[in-house]
């Protein structure tokens, strides 16, 4: 355990690494840095400050290792627009979106987990089938045109809910149902297909012949084995709902990261952009992680043999 | 007094492409099972051996169903039974031990839970009498140390082990009948001999009943009183084990004797050959009719009746003499 | 079986057999798949004939925010509506059919070929090469799909053919994630074997064994990231980091109907969306089918 434990630790510093590489690459690759720090307008005297500010006149190598020394020290640059560093827009966000993917992820479990098991439990039957249309749907439908609609519908002709804007639960219903509707699908499908195999097992039939009452063998024989992979998804989906759910939270108005970032994307605000993008894939590097060890203790084959 | 288990013309039938297809799986099965009784159910994979025992405990796959004969198992009739009723009869009377001692432990619930199980749920057992016969149980089947081992999970066994521990699950409740579908089939050659001694002997103390689902004839010698051979979802021959090995009637039965390796001779080992037939497109006539070394041209279209040919023994076949001292004797199959 | 009895399937002329095969086999593709898609095509390709007016300019003697023609102010001029700028809403439509079909399949096909060709140089070469490639795919997968596109997008500037670039760089790790998978199998195969001990070259050996081998599973996954891509595209067309205006894509007219929600101008909201969602239904039906068709181990994709 412990060994397993520090080889994957090993590999998510290793994804880090070139996860930070990657970003650094792209942005010297695509063009000039400076032109991308600079606030529109500025002169060629500007430019060259700032590149001696950030040491962008200096090799790339030496480049890297102070971009790293600074994200290590939590520094990740300052917004032009807000005149603040960007760790700290990103934390003070961060409770909002973590807010809002939380209900998404409540909603989604509620309706994927618990349809994939029916859908597993009678297959081919009638329930089946309108599993397997929702989650065609939820595969299909944008899920931030779904957010426009119910906008029209229950906020614009019904006039039940509020259009946008954070406050109250009613605030939270209309962008958590648009957010999770896609995950609620693919939910869906997990449990389906995860259920499926293990219902298929042997370990099931002996638990059938055993004579256990139906809530039993589906409930604890194959739930607690179906469910390593559903609960591995549910964790890194929140995770990506909080950095990623831009297009959600710009149309609801939800002042949360996603919406962050599209302020930086707007107004050309380059270290906002470059921080959130880092900040996502930190935390999804690290969510990756954890699950890998809650997985590890879960299952008594990787917590008990290494 | 009646026996433990009568399954009189058991039918059973799966239902493809939606409905548009049949297969006849088991296809009018007799056979009586005294208490403390061993049957051994013999033929090729696919001849619907598993079929048979999966219909005795009502857990048929969904496209399958019993679609006629009837199965009485000490007194009362399973066919009509409710899933909720052959569920309370699952495991607590009737038990079953599955081929695959690797797969048919749950990787993430302790030894404990799973024997466990069955006295939890049928006998209602809770706490310390509980773990006094989870630990009793393994001890019959010679776990050693079970205080440390039953807190412990399948992987941490050997194959060895865990099919004894399989077995020590169908015990748990005390049940009259345990089908034994192929236990040994993954087992290594020794270790197999030392389950079939334990389960012999936990017979002998226990006095349950035993139906031995095999295709090895060495293993029915070993541990049956008497024994069905199946093929194409027919009994074709049922006999006193003594007498099938002495006096087999069906070709068929023969075929396997031949194929059964001896220590000690020197002729080549003989092989039945072709293949079973594909249920779902069966031979006309006799089912073994295309692979039979003594077809004659009525096995072609007619599908011979049970004859009787002894004591006990039936075959099914047009060249079995009927004994027509011992036939006069019992009322016509 | 010369012996067997007749039974009323056997019995059946060849013909009529192969026949009733072939009527399955066509039965069993999702037609109105098949349909969508088609009719996609043809819209695209043909939009200058079927588009009534120029999709970029104001229809001459049209009002603003004209309604669909069955509501009261509607006309058939403009079958289903004008937008802000009083532009045919219908001949946006069909040229934005162009837009993410284009954006689709070769973002698609770029996605592609680069995680396809990683795969295969990973699985197949081994050792530093496939350490490199795999820890770079886990580092690309660690973000965001979305985030990832916007913030090349925010780096490269919005045009049409930055999308598909950006889009084919955000996907291909998905492939060459499952296409090393398979790689790794097919290399232990014996055909493989023979081919090295025959002393082809790896080149060769890649063109000729590898590759056709793996084809199959690539074409499925490509087959379900079109969808994936197409909304991803009108994601970034919404943000305003994707196709920029005037020209009409979808996610960009979506975008421009916001605004007129509020005011109850739903048909600009809807009309569009219903096209994404019918295209990407379109999609994973055929993505389904195919999956099904070609390799059934994919299910869980």
């Amino acid at each position: 355990m412990p060994r397993f434990i520090a080889q994957r630790v090993a590999y998510s510093l290793v994804t880090l690494f070139l996860l930070s590489m990657t970003i650094f690459v792209i942005v010297r690759l695509t063009g000039d840095p400076a032109l991308l720090m600079a606030e529109p307008g500025a002169r060629p005297e500007d430019l060259a400050r700032i590149r001696a500010q950030w040491g962008l006149d200096r090799p790339w190598p030496v480049q890297y290792v102070s971009f790293i020394r600074n994200v290590v020290r939590g520094e990740l640059g300052r917004s032009f627009n807000y005149r603040l560093p960007v760790s700290e827009l990103y934390f003070q966000r961060l409770g909002n979106s973590l807010q809002l993917a939380l209900a998404a992820t409540l909603i989604s479990v509620c309706i994927g987990v618990p349809a994939g098991i029916v859908s597993a439990v009678r297959v081919n039957s009638w329930w089946d089938n309108l599993g397997k249309a929702v989650a065609l749907l939820g595969l299909s439908i944008p899920g931030f045109w779904l957010g426009l609609v119910l906008i029209l519908v229950f906020a614009v002709w019904l006039r039940w809910l509020p259009t946008s804007g954070a406050g109250d639960w009613r605030h939270l219903i209309l962008p958590a149902v648009s957010l999770g509707w896609y995950f609620a699908a693919s939910l869906l499908r997990l449990t389906r297909s995860s259920m499926l195999e293990v219902l298929g097992s042997e370990y099931i039939k002996l638990a059938r012949l055993k004579g256990l009452p139906e809530a039993v063998v589906i409930g604890l024989h194959a739930f607690k084995n179906a469910l390593i992979p559903v609960f591995t998804l549910t964790g890194v989906n929140l995770v990506i709902m909080v950095n990623a759910a831009v297009v959600i939270e710009v149309i609801f108005a939800w002042p949360g990261i996603g919406r962050l970032l599209f302020e930086g994307i707007f107004q050309r605000d380059f270290p906002l952009v470059q921080g959130v993008v880092l900040m996502a894939g930190f935390m999804i590097v690290l969510v990756n992680l954890v699950v890998d060890i809650l997985y590890a203790l879960i299952d008594p084959r990787i917590r008990l043999t290494r | 007094m009646a026996p433990l288990l009568h399954v009189s013309d058991l039918r059973t039938y799966f239902f493809t492409f939606g409905g548009t297809r049949v297969v006849k799986a088991v296809d009018g099965v007799s056979f009586t099972l005294e208490a403390g009784e061993t049957l051994g159910l013999v033929g090729e994979s696919g001849c619907g051996k598993t079929t048979t025992c999966l219909s005795l405990v009502g857990l048929l796959p969904p496209a399958a169903r019993i679609v006629g004969g009837s199965i009485r198992f000490a007194g009362e009739e399973l066919t009509g039974k409710s899933p909720r009723e052959l569920r309370r009869l699952r495991g607590r009377r009737i038990a079953m031990i599955l081929q695959d001692p690797m797969a048919s432990l749950n990787p993430l619930l302790t030894i404990a839970r799973q024997v466990g199980e069955p006295a939890h749920f049928h006998l209602r057992l809770r706490g310390r009498p509980l773990r006094e016969r989870v630990l009793g149980l393994l001890r019959a089947v010679r776990i050693p140390s079970p205080e440390v081992r039953c807190r412990e999970y399948p992987h941490q066994m050997s194959g060895g082990m865990r099919q004894r521990i399989v077995g020590a699950i169908a015990l748990a409740a005390e049940p009259q009948l345990i089908i034994a579908d192929e236990p040994t089939t993954n087992l290594d050659v020794t270790i197999q001999a030392q389950y079939l001694n334990l389960l012999k002997e936990i017979q002998q103390q226990t006095g349950v009943a035993l139906i031995f689902v095999t295709h090895n004839l060495g293993i029915v010698a070993k541990m049956c009183d008497k024994v069905a051979v199946m093929y194409a979802g027919k009994i074709v021959e049922q006999s006193p084990v003594r007498e099938l090995f002495n006096a087999p009637q069906h070709p068929y039965t023969r075929a396997l004797l031949g194929a059964m390796p001896k220590l000690g001779r020197r002729e080549p080992l003989y092989a039945i050959p072709g293949q079973p037939p594909n249920l779902a497109d069966p031979p006309s006539g006799c089912a073994f009719h295309p692979r039979c070394p003594e077809v004659i041209p009525r096995c072609v279209s007619e599908s011979p009746e049970e004859v009787v040919a002894g004591n006990g023994h039936t075959a099914r076949c047009w060249l079995v003499q009927p004994d027509v001292e011992v036939s006069r004797g019992r009322p016509s199959a | 079986m010369a012996t067997t009895a007749p039974t009323a399937r056997t019995a059946l002329p060849p013909v009529v057999r192969g026949l009733r095969r072939g009527v399955q086999r066509v039965r069993e593709v999702p037609l109105l798949a098949v349909m969508i898609l088609a009719a996609l095509v043809v819209v695209a390709v043909f939009a200058e004939l079927l588009a009534p007016h120029d999709p970029t300019l104001p229809v001459r003697g049209a009002r603003y925010f004209a309604p669909p023609f069955w509501m009261a102010g509607g006309s058939l001029e403009t079958p289903l509506g004008t937008d802000f700028q009083g532009r045919d809403v219908l001949s946006r439509l069909i040229f934005g059919a162009r837009v993410s079909l284009l954006v689709g399949l070769m973002g698609t096909l770029v996605a592609g070929s680069l995680g396809t060709a990683m795969g295969i140089l990973s699985g197949y070469l081994g050792g530093w090469v496939d350490q490199v490639i795999m820890r770079l795919t886990d580092a690309w997968l660690a973000l965001p799909s979305l985030v990832f596109a916007i913030f090349l997008a925010t780096m490269v500037g919005p045009s049409m053919w930055n999308i598909i670039i950006i889009l084919g760089l955000v996907y291909w790790t998905r492939y060459a994630r499952v296409i090393r998978g398979e790689v790794l199998s097919l290399r232990e195969r014996e055909f493989v074997k023979l081919a090295e001990i025959a002393g082809a070259s790896k080149l060769r050996v890649i063109r000729r064994h590898i590759l056709p081998n793996v084809l199959n599973t690539t074409m499925v996954l490509a087959s379900l990231t079109i969808g994936v891509v197409i909304i991803a595209e009108a994601s970034l067309s919404f943000l305003g980091v994707g196709v920029p205006p005037p020209q009409p894509a979808w996610g960009l007219m979506l975008s421009e109907a916001r605004p007129t929600l509020m005011a109850g101008q739903w048909w600009l909201t809807v009309f569009p969306g219903v096209c994404i969602l019918l295209v990407v239904l379109a999609t994973q039906l055929f993505g389904d089918w195919l999956r099904v068709r070609l390799d059934p181990q994919l299910r869980n994709l």
